[in-house]
């Protein structure tokens, strides 16, 4: 009966410690591996390094989508709902951006990503501005490699 | 020896460390059912005419079937508006991806139709009430990252209490 007693309350701690857990995960703060040199030098310098660089997403700024142009965020592919992608914003909604051929402008609600290595990226070149409601963070420092800690400005 | 009046505060802190500890886990077992499991949502305006009443319905939406599986024709979705990430608009899912869709663009002003390809990962919505609705007719097919849930149940008017699916053919 004690053993029965004491997993009881293991499970309610683990249960109640994980509903937490995934509360500020989701409305406070996030740490995600980087993953591809998209975002080179800014994240994963060097191309065949095993370690991938960690990041802190904040979360607070979904609160009402208030992005500015310079941010890198994370957020989920339009072609592929569960990829996610970190990039830079480099155009805002009615900011005009001059792809390979063209001049467009970004949509309102839209935004125009690119990544900071651009031989290297899969961004918005290819699919065109994504939707705000897309944006799943912001990235606000680099945690590992701890040589590497530093805050991510604009 | 503790005097009587610290001793008061010790216990009143306590007390006050357990309400606290009690309010947080509430608010983050809210937050993991409304963002996991499902919500209520409150619809109001003339864009899902005659499913949804233009003064205001109360819908329950769930969130687990958009994560094993495509939204199919014919759900009733809420998005978040492509035009305004703030906004979560409620329409109808009327084409998946690869399908293509014969529209007219404005029923209001012309016949004037357009037919389109729904592109990889996207959805076509649209309002049941193409007269006054703002849709994919306008701002384009919708990603699946924007879907935020499926309305599944009407729990206000009273009236109007059951189930809300395809429309019937």
């Amino acid at each position: 009966m004690g053993i029965q007693n004491i997993l009881w309350q293991v499970a309610k701690k683990a249960f109640t410690g994980s509903i937490i857990g995934l509360t500020i995960s989701d409305r406070c703060c996030s740490v995600v591996p980087v993953r591809g040199d998209s975002m080179s030098p800014t994240f994963n310098p060097q191309r065949n390094s095993h370690l991938d660089d960690y990041v802190l997403v904040d979360k607070f700024c979904l609160k009402d989508y208030k992005f500015a142009r310079g941010d890198v965020v994370v957020f989920s592919s339009p072609t592929n709902f569960g990829d996610r992608y970190i990039k830079r914003i480099v155009g805002m909604p009615g900011e005009w951006i001059s792809s390979s051929r063209d001049v467009i402008r970004v949509p309102e609600g839209h935004c125009w990503v690119e990544g900071d290595n651009k031989t290297s990226s899969l961004d918005s070149r290819t699919f065109g501005p994504i939707p705000l409601g897309l944006i799943q963070g912001r990235v606000t420092r680099v945690l590992w490699p701890p040589q590497r800690i530093s805050k991510i400005g604009r | 020896m503790m005097s009587p009046s610290s001793s008061f505060w010790n216990t009143a802190s306590r007390e006050a460390m357990k309400s606290g500890m009690f309010v947080a886990k509430v608010y983050c077992f809210l937050h993991v059912t409304t963002n996991y499991l499902g919500f209520m949502a409150y619809a109001y305006g003339p864009s899902m005419i005659p499913t949804l009443h233009p003064s205001g319905n109360m819908l329950l939406a769930e969130r687990i079937s958009k994560r094993y599986q495509k939204p199919s024709r014919g759900d009733i979705v809420v998005i978040r508006s492509p035009e305004n990430p703030n906004k979560t608009p409620i329409k109808r899912v009327v084409g998946v991806e690869g399908d293509c869709i014969s529209f007219v663009i404005d029923p209001v002003k012309s016949d004037e139709s357009q037919t389109i390809v729904v592109p990889k990962g996207h959805v076509f919505v649209q309002g049941d009430y193409t007269h006054n609705s703002r849709d994919s007719r306008n701002f384009g097919p919708v990603p699946y990252g924007l879907i935020q849930g499926r309305v599944l149940w009407r729990v206000w008017p009273f009236q109007d209490f059951g189930p809300l699916g395809p429309t019937p053919t």
